[in-house]
């Protein structure tokens, strides 16, 4: 097991180095000068420009660049010289001049408003679409199953923006249980009641969306799992349905579902970009959308490496979960 | 008195294409420290047959009637239409069953020793260690080494014949008087089909139980059973004991399968006979015997071939103890 993860670790910091250096190609490849989009879009000082070049980094060779980049992710970053000075210490992943911050403060700022988000909308789904999944299977054929077969069919034809946005018109402009989302984020710690008053309707749009997936993966897999034939042997045992179920079925059925919540949830750490837009919630989603409409490349360099890291590290603790359920897996490893 | 006297079983299954008549009016019995072997290619009725007194057809999904009465030393029971709590309580305590594909018949997840304490469990209020000292008795008893630290181990780490004993074991952990053996042997390899029905008469001898060994194997039948059952489209075509069956087949069909099979003794060069055609859907049964469309012998019965077409032969005792269902008197094949 420690020889996996050792090996399994290596992997996963090369895919990473490789993820990095192909997103930092970017400045390379793309028609803008990265010099120039750091003054401002109608600015056409070449002094000004030049001198941020230097500043910036921007006038090495891309492959120097890409040393200095990983560098600074160590040991941090100081750009220019005198009062003009601006230190972005480590993990540093550069400075935008869209922000006029270090990357890395932006990232600090944005990533607890999609942690909250994706966190709570995965609790959510998770016991919504695994209870209902559940239920359908075990009732299949019955009001319970054509009313999970109702919810997945809405479920899954709703696109986010629209729920969100019926939710905000019911909930916060008609009915006025909820306030307007203001565009601030209240950390949980700060005040709990008003980051749970933020995050309800967002957890609610991405968890209703996601739920009826899983619902449908859920009743499949149970369903499937019934038919095999090691159940046949737990009822010939005399074994009651309800530990037939609970037991034998659902730990079987639901280990596929490890592998289909990490990714998802990875996914969605990388940033809900609609859920956040239709909330007005500061997430990476909203950030990495700002930085691409504004070029604002060490962003983009930024939140891609950082969705790459949040898929490769899911991935692995995915692998270790699914060790600890199927014990096939365990000695494969 | 029989231990096991099934009298005039019926299973139904209804779909959207009419009435599947999966058993169609089926007698026999079973002697204590009996085998019989129930014989017969896919749909024949073998396998429903014993799902129906195990219990383990669905009731929203099939129709059972008629009567199976089984003797045991606590008092009689009626199996069939059984309630589905008391049929629980039978199951895997005073009957018990092993199935064909033992790769897939335990669970992947937990260990062989959890498995055989678990249905040791449901049927005695021991403690864990009683049963987990039930459980190496038993695995010692089918011939599994080092059984205490076996218990450990899961499923996949034992060998496809390894993993029948372990089957073997379960279903004896609670000393079932009846013990329904659905292909055991058929998926494993012909060195291990041996052992595996060595062991199975051993424990017979022992136990002192009924058998009732369900295969398409003639081979199979040869050596391990007492008695044959050969069935065809739901019914009972043949009924005689195994050295009888052997040397004089009555019915058509079983002198068809008997050809079938390839045998030492048969000069070489002899090409193994098929019988031609295909079985009959059992949503329309025709009115006479249901192997008249494939029987090369009709046109040897008194009344010809219109005869077996029209009228469907009863089940008599051509030869003491030997039943056949054919119109064909005293003829030898």
């Amino acid at each position: 097991m420690i020889n996996y993860l050792a090996r399994r670790i290596a992997i996963s910091i090369s895919i990473l180095f490789a993820v990095s250096f192909a997103v930092y190609l970017i400045f390379a490849i793309l028609p803008f000068d990265p010099a120039a989009l750091t003054c401002g879009k109608n600015c056409n000082d070449p002094s000004i420009i030049e001198a941020n070049r230097v500043r910036l980094g921007y006038n090495l060779p891309i492959w120097q660049q890409y040393l200095v980049f990983l560098k600074g992710l160590f040991l941090g970053r100081t750009f220019g010289e005198g009062a003009a000075t601006i230190i972005c210490p480590a993990p540093s992943f550069g400075y935008s001049f869209q922000e006029h911050a270090c990357v890395t403060n932006s990232i600090l700022e944005a990533l607890p408003v999609t942690l909250s988000l994706a966190i709570g909308a995965l609790i959510l789904w998770l016991i919504l679409g695994v209870g209902l999944g559940i239920l359908a299977a075990r009732y299949r054929g019955r009001a319970a199953d054509t009313g999970s077969t109702v919810f997945v069919l809405i479920g899954t034809s709703l696109p986010t923006f629209l729920t969100g946005l019926l939710l905000l018109v019911f909930v916060v402009v008609k009915w006025r249980i909820l306030p307007y989302p203001s565009g601030n984020y209240t950390p949980l710690f700060e005040n709990p009641l008003e980051w749970l008053n933020t995050m309800i309707l967002p957890w609610i749009t991405l968890a209703f969306a996601y739920a009826a997936l899983y619902t449908r993966f859920v009743r499949n897999a149970v369903i499937e799992t019934l038919s095999e034939d090691f159940i046949r042997t737990a009822r010939a045992k005399g074994l009651s349905e309800k530990v037939i179920l609970r037991k034998h079925t659902l730990r079987a059925a639901l280990a596929p579902l490890t592998t289909m919540a990490g990714l998802d949830f990875a996914g969605l750490l990388g940033g809900a970009i609609l859920t956040e837009a239709v909330f007005n919630l500061p997430g990476l989603g909203r950030l990495s959308l700002g930085a691409v409409v504004d070029f604002d490349l060490p962003i983009i360099v930024a939140t891609t490496i950082l969705a790459a890291t949040i898929v490769i590290v899911m991935n692995l603790v995915v692998d270790i979960l699914y060790a600890f359920i199927d014990p096939r897996v365990r000695v494969a490893a | 008195m029989s231990f096991l006297e099934v009298n005039n079983l019926r299973v139904e299954f209804p779909t959207s294409d009419g009435i599947v008549k999966a058993v169609d009016g089926v007698s026999f019995s079973v002697e204590r420290g009996e085998t019989l072997a129930i014989v017969g290619e896919s749909g024949s009725g073998k396998t429903v047959t014993n799902l129906a007194l195990m219990g383990l057809l669905s009731p929203r999904a099939s129709r059972i009637s008629g009567s199976a009465v089984m003797h045991q030393s606590s008092g009689d029971v009626e199996l069939i239409n059984l309630p589905s709590e008391q049929a629980r309580k039978i199951r895997g305590k005073n009957m018990a069953m092993i199935f064909q594909d033992p790769m897939s018949s335990l669970h992947p997840y937990y260990t062989i020793g959890d498995q055989i304490i678990e249905a040791h469990q449901i049927h005695n209020k021991v403690g864990v260690e009683v049963s987990k000292a039930r459980a190496i008795e038993l695995l010692e008893m089918v011939g599994i080494p080092q059984a205490a630290e076996r218990l450990k181990a899961y499923p996949h780490q034992f060998s496809g014949g390894m993993r029948q004993r372990v089957m073997i074991a379960m279903a004896l952990v609670n000393s079932p008087e009846l013990l329904i053996a659905d292909e055991p042997t058929t998926a494993l390899d012909v060195t291990v089909q041996a052992q595996i029905l060595k062991l199975l008469r051993e424990l017979q001898s022992e136990l002192k139980m009924a058998i009732i060994l369900i295969t398409h194997d003639l081979g199979v039948v040869a050596g391990a059973a007492d008695r044959v059952n050969v069935m065809y489209a739901g019914k009972i075509v043949e009924s005689a004991p195994v050295r009888e069956l052997y040397a004089n087949p009555l019915m058509p069909y079983t002198h068809g399968l008997l050809s079938s099979v390839p045998r030492m003794d048969r000069a070489h060069g002899t090409r193994l006979s098929a019988i031609a055609g295909q079985p009959p859907s059992l949503i329309a049964l025709p009115a006479g015997c249901a192997f008249a469309p494939r029987c090369t012998f009709s046109s040897r019965v008194t009344g010809g071939p219109s005869r077996c077409a029209s009228a469907m032969p009863e089940l008599v005792e051509h030869v003491p103890n030997h039943f056949a269902r054919c119109h064909l008197e005293g003829a030898t094949l």
